[in-house]
């Protein structure tokens, strides 16, 4: 079974890849869906016996990979409570995402490709996650980045999708050469990569030291803190977050399924896996804490302003997903899970959500071109509403339960650490600046009117992909079909009721019962219910306060907006270039790497090498060919003159001695 | 001493082409000038009848005429080259000079006696007779050089030809009287005997104006000034056999020369000959390279070529006498087939020279641009093409005889030549095609074809050219 779980996925992509032009989009489509619904079903099937059954975690051996002196590496599959949560997270949205994109892209002559990636990464997730030693993690980690790149650069005729391609790759190889010194660092430390064998030696050898560039670490410190660098890649952590927005390129399910439900939380599920090595750290966690709390305010203040659709969600994952590091670096590993759990309900809503806007709109995307569809599209409208409700944290909607525990937990660990309290602090901040953002974009969306139709603005700049075959009369924004509107009432479901279903689970009463034991368990659990009361309803308080400044300023007086952004330009340009980062690392990074590849190109290659090689060789021989023919002069008396100096030279040569 | 009819026997071909040249030369006075057409076809019989009589001959090694004359296995294959190169000569010209006007019955005859003459040349087996058959190689080619007399171009080549070969001429009879006054003998195995106690300076010396004499034939640096400009000049046939027979036979008895008569002093004339050789194929690589004329970028080409078999004469071996050996059958053939392309090189009944009028030749004559092109490629020496080959046995000796960077530079400055042939290929399939050339005779496309065709096939069955090259070069061990 667990093994169907995995390779359906991949079979799927198989056939799609190899047969997906000879049978046809439709095949290809039917085909993906399939194979992932049958995954999807029996991950429940597993999350049911090993999660909330008492079905025993297993760890098969499929066959053995490397074995190369004291390093073994094996294909397995660790089944364990923590891997149920996230097979189920993963094939739930990748099957959804299927079954919606087979609508979304109906219009794409190359469906099979796409849903051939879309099976790829699958594949390359589950792995990830069914991991049971970390050079088979990595595996499926750069599979994930590879089928990422590929996705977010699907219409690979728009140049923009490439450059987002390209940088979402490269920074990911930034945060994943982190992670491979991690690796190998583990492989030093504890001569193995298999997590049951790196668990049992680490405690032994807490307070060991290394030496880097003559500097003594603690050697648990310093693996940590490479480990997450891995993780700040891949879910798009202050610092190496560039490529999350411009990943929006891509088509709108594939942000869905990579950038905002399974990829980008990828981080998320490494650091809960390596919580016992974690826990050796109070440095590494401090840090995981700061980089979590300062992404989750630097993303929200940057989506308060931003006017792409798709962009405003993209921060507010980003912000998210910080959310979910500061719950992990506080010790809370259960909560941060719950709420990459819960996310990934409401965040793959809000985006299928905003695509199903998107493709109301004929591939707008710009929120200030829209207004008023919740007449036109009313379920899509109540859908994001669903989502944005799950969002901000009302109650008793899903991320009622995980976000505003992660907050809780925060303050609780403030007791014991500064780190904590600036986490607290910026997360419920945040939690206000969320409200703010998600309903901003709720009103400018579903609200008001419409200032500038479709058909005679920006159609054509923002088009999505070649879609020359719109059977519609006129441009009136049109509601979904039925099958992208089934995986939204899915998911919106799950936005609901996920946490109130599972919140006694992942963080309640049953947590040894759930967990049994595959994240590191310590006091914060107990702590936080030990806190004061009004700390519980602040998250809650702030999450009115930002939906009523949003109300006022773009419902009740529309243009408030505008006004409060002229009065501060400097502020607001500050934050719609997202704090000037791209520009930033463009000064720092990408322009000195072209100034070097330059150099080595035309001054190395160009001018060292092909001059002093070929081209170099090729003007010498011209230049002696010149020079040989010069000789030839056609006079009579010059042809007699060499004749006799040869034979000069040749007798002088002689006398001389010659060779002997 | 032998009998006449020995004597005779073993310098049969000799002997045809003697009489017969005298005999044609009275048809051609009796009958006029009509006769050219059958004075030609005749000449080409009797040097068929020639090339059959040492096909079919005596086997044996004989010395004769006083030991001034030798009959080896060696001077056979030679001879079999040199009347190859006349006979396609004598069918490649046919057409040409009856287009050109200049259609007389003379041409066959001194083209006969010029064969005659490398026929004696080959076989010499003392100064003497080395100096009455170059001479009488020299003198018939000095005439055909000109043979042209109407046109500018060929006069001159005749008459620089001859003013330099005369110089040349000088030079070697003054080599060859200082080897006689040091060595006192005139025949090579007489003069082999006196150098055995090593070298004298004054033999050294007589060496170098004697090989210079020979370099001058041979047309090697810095001997080869002369070559462009005849080659370009004189017409194309004659062009032709300026680049075959009389190189076989220069080459033929500069060989036997180093080899018989100054065996004891291989490290002398050694130097000598690689000089020669890396200068050569040198000036040939490089300067081809900025021509525009097809011939003189072929006479360049031949400079090279010499400079590459002389790396075979330089190894001074049994191998290297035998990569020689192969090496000018291969080129003779390649050469042949390349000048039969040039001779159909004629637009609308005007002989054009330019490489820039094959451009497109792949176009409007597939069949000859196909020929000419692997004639290109076997040139470059590009496998499996037989001018690899060539350079593969002249380069193996070198390495064995220990003379490794000879072999590099000879391969290096190979790559160089490469170019030019290869442009001439880039010419034809990928240029904008220039104006068809006339359909040629049957005649001179069945000697490209063929040429090409014993080119391409040589990987295939190389056994008799290499099987009588071993045979030729055990003349000498």
């Amino acid at each position: 079974m667990y093994q169907s779980i995995v390779f359906l996925p991949l079979l799927g992509f198989l056939i799609a890849g190899f047969s997906g032009n000879r049978l046809g989009a439709r095949a290809t489509e039917i085909i993906t869906t399939g194979l992932l619904f049958v995954s999807g079903v029996l991950s429940w099937a597993v999350f049911a016996d090993i999660g909330l059954g008492h079905g025993q975690a297993s760890a098969p051996i499929l066959s053995n990979w490397i074995t190369s002196g004291g390093l073994r590496v094996d294909w397995a599959l660790r089944i364990d409570s923590l891997t149920a949560v996230m097979l189920v997270v993963v094939t739930s949205v990748s099957s959804l995402v299927h079954l919606y994109s087979i609508g979304y892209m109906h219009e794409d002559p190359s469906r099979p490709r796409f849903f051939g990636y879309l099976s790829l990464f699958t594949f390359a997730m589950l792995m990830l996650v069914t991991a049971d030693n970390l050079v088979q993690m990595f595996f499926g980690w750069e599979g994930v980045g590879l089928a990422s790149y590929l996705l977010i650069g699907f219409w690979y005729e728009k140049p923009s999708a490439c450059a987002a391609a390209i940088k979402a790759f490269v920074v990911n190889r930034v945060g994943d050469f982190g992670f491979a010194l991690g690796i190998f660092l583990v492989f030093v430390l504890t001569g193995s990569v298999s997590f049951d064998a790196i668990f049992a030696a680490a405690p032994g050898l807490a307070h060991k030291s290394v030496s880097v560039f003559g500097f003594e670490w603690d050697a648990w410190t310093i693996t940590c803190l490479l480990l997450f660098m891995g993780a700040m890649g891949k879910s798009a952590q202050f610092l190496l977050h560039t490529w999350l927005p411009d990943a929006m390129e891509g088509p709108t399910p594939v942000s869905a399924l990579i950038h905002a439900a399974t990829m980008v939380t990828a981080g998320v599920f490494m650091v809960a896996r390596l919580s016992p090595l974690f826990e050796l750290s109070p440095v590494a966690q401090g840090f995981v804490v700061v980089i979590g709390a300062t992404t989750a305010i630097f993303a929200a203040t940057v989506g308060l302003v931003q006017n792409d659709i798709k962009r405003v969600i993209a921060y507010s994952t980003c912000s998210q997903l910080g959310y979910m590091f500061v719950a992990l670096g506080v010790g809370g590993y259960a909560i941060g899970i719950f709420h990459l759990f819960t996310h990934a309900f409401f965040k793959a809503l809000l985006f299928l959500g905003a695509g199903s806007v998107i493709h109301a709109m004929h591939h707008e995307q710009d929120m200030r071109n829209m207004g008023g569809l919740r007449k036109d599209i009313p379920f899509t409208f109540w859908m994001m509403t669903i989502g944005t409700l799950a969002l901000t944290g009302f109650p008793f909607t899903a991320g009622y339960y995980s976000k505003d525990a992660i907050i809780e937990s925060a303050y609780a660990a403030g007791a014991h650490s500064s780190a904590a309290t600036y986490g607290f602090l910026m997360t419920l901040l945040a939690a206000g600046l969320t409200s703010f953002y998600s309903w901003r974009l709720v009103f400018m969306t579903f609200f008001g009117s419409r200032h500038v139709t479709a058909d005679e603005h920006g159609h054509a700049a923002n088009d999505d992909h070649a879609h020359d075959d719109h059977g519609h009369g006129g441009h009136t924004p049109h509601e979904s079909p039925l099958v992208m509107l089934i995986p939204l009432a899915t998911l919106a479901l799950g936005a609901l009721f996920a946490g109130l279903a599972f919140s006694g689970d992942f963080i309640g009463h049953r947590f040894d019962e759930f967990w049994k034991g595959t994240v590191a368990e310590n006091h914060i659990m107990h702590a936080m219910h030990e806190i004061p009361g009004y700390v519980g309803y602040l998250p809650t308080v702030l999450m009115i306060v930002g939906f009523l400044v949003a109300l006022w300023f773009y419902i009740l007086a529309p243009g408030t907006a505008d006004r409060l952004a002229r009065a501060n330009p400097v502020l607001y340009r500050f934050l719609l270039n997202k704090w000037y980062f791209d520009e930033l690392y463009d000064v720092l990074f990408v322009r000195p790497a072209f100034w070097l590849g330059r150099l080595f190109w035309k001054g190395g290659d160009g001018r060292v090498i092909d001059g002093l090689g070929p081209d170099g060789v090729s003007a010498r021989v011209i230049d002696i060919a010149r020079g040989a023919a010069r000789l030839q002069t056609g006079y009579l008396y010059h042809y007699a003159f060499a004749m006799l100096i040869g034979v000069a030279a040749f007798i002088t040569w002689y006398l001389l001695g010659g060779v002997r | 001493m032998y009998p006449l009819s020995f004597s005779i026997a073993h310098a049969l071909p000799e002997t045809i082409l003697a009489v017969g040249a005298l005999l044609l030369i009275l048809v051609g006075a009796i009958r006029g000038e009509k006769s050219a057409p059958l004075v030609a076809e005749l000449a080409i019989g009797l040097l068929t009848l020639a090339l059959v009589v040492i096909f079919i001959g005596a086997k044996t090694t004989a010395t004769v005429f006083d030991g001034a004359f030798i009959d080896d296995q060696f001077a056979r294959y030679m001879k079999a080259l040199v009347l190859i190169g006349s006979i396609v000569t004598l069918i490649l010209s046919r057409d040409f000079l009856r287009r050109e006007n200049i259609d007389q019955f003379e041409f066959p005859v001194l083209v006969m006696l010029s064969t005659l003459g490398m026929l004696m040349l080959t076989s010499a087996n003392s100064l003497i007779s080395l100096y009455l058959g170059l001479e009488l190689m020299s003198l018939a080619l000095y005439v055909v050089a000109s043979f042209h007399r109407d046109n500018l171009k060929a006069s001159e080549a005749g008459l620089k030809y001859f003013v330099l070969g005369a110089l040349s001429s000088g030079m070697l009879l003054y080599g060859a009287s200082l080897i006689y006054g040091y060595a006192g003998s005139v025949s090579f195995p007489g003069i082999a005997a006196a150098l055995k106690s090593g070298p004298a300076i004054g033999v050294v010396f007589g060496l170098v104006f004697l090989l210079a004499g020979l370099a001058f034939k041979m047309s090697t640096v810095p001997f080869h000034m002369w070559t462009p400009d005849v080659y370009e000049g004189a017409p194309t046939p004659v062009t032709a056999f300026f680049a075959s027979a009389p190189k076989m036979a220069a080459v033929a008895i500069t060989l036997r020369t180093v080899m018989v008569a100054f065996p004891n002093i291989t490290h002398e004339w050694r130097q000598i000959v690689m000089f020669i050789s890396v200068a050569s194929m040198a000036l040939g690589s490089f300067a081809a390279i900025g021509q525009t004329n097809i011939k003189r970028l072929m006479a360049y080409s031949s400079i090279g070529h010499m400079g590459f078999a002389l790396v075979g004469l330089a190894a001074a071996n049994a191998a290297g006498v035998e990569g020689v050996a192969i090496y000018l059958a291969i080129y003779l053939v390649t050469t042949l087939g390349v000048f039969a392309a040039i001779v159909a090189m004629r637009v609308q009944g005007r002989s054009v020279e330019n490489i820039s009028d094959l451009a497109g030749l792949s176009r409007t004559d597939g069949w000859m641009a196909f020929f000419m092109a692997m004639l290109m490629f076997s040139l470059a020496g590009i496998p499996p093409m037989a001018g690899f080959f060539a350079k593969y046995y002249a380069f193996l000796a070198a390495v064995q005889a220990g003379l490794t960077p000879l072999a590099v530079i000879g391969v290096l400055l190979s790559t160089v030549a490469a170019f030019y042939y290869l442009r001439i290929v880039k010419v034809m399939y990928f240029d904008e095609a220039a104006p068809a050339f006339d359909r040629a005779p049957f005649a001179v496309r069945a000697v490209c074809a063929v040429a090409t065709a014993l080119v391409f096939c040589f990987w295939v069955y190389p056994a008799p050219i290499v099987e009588a090259a071993t045979n030729a070069a055990r003349a000498f061990f």
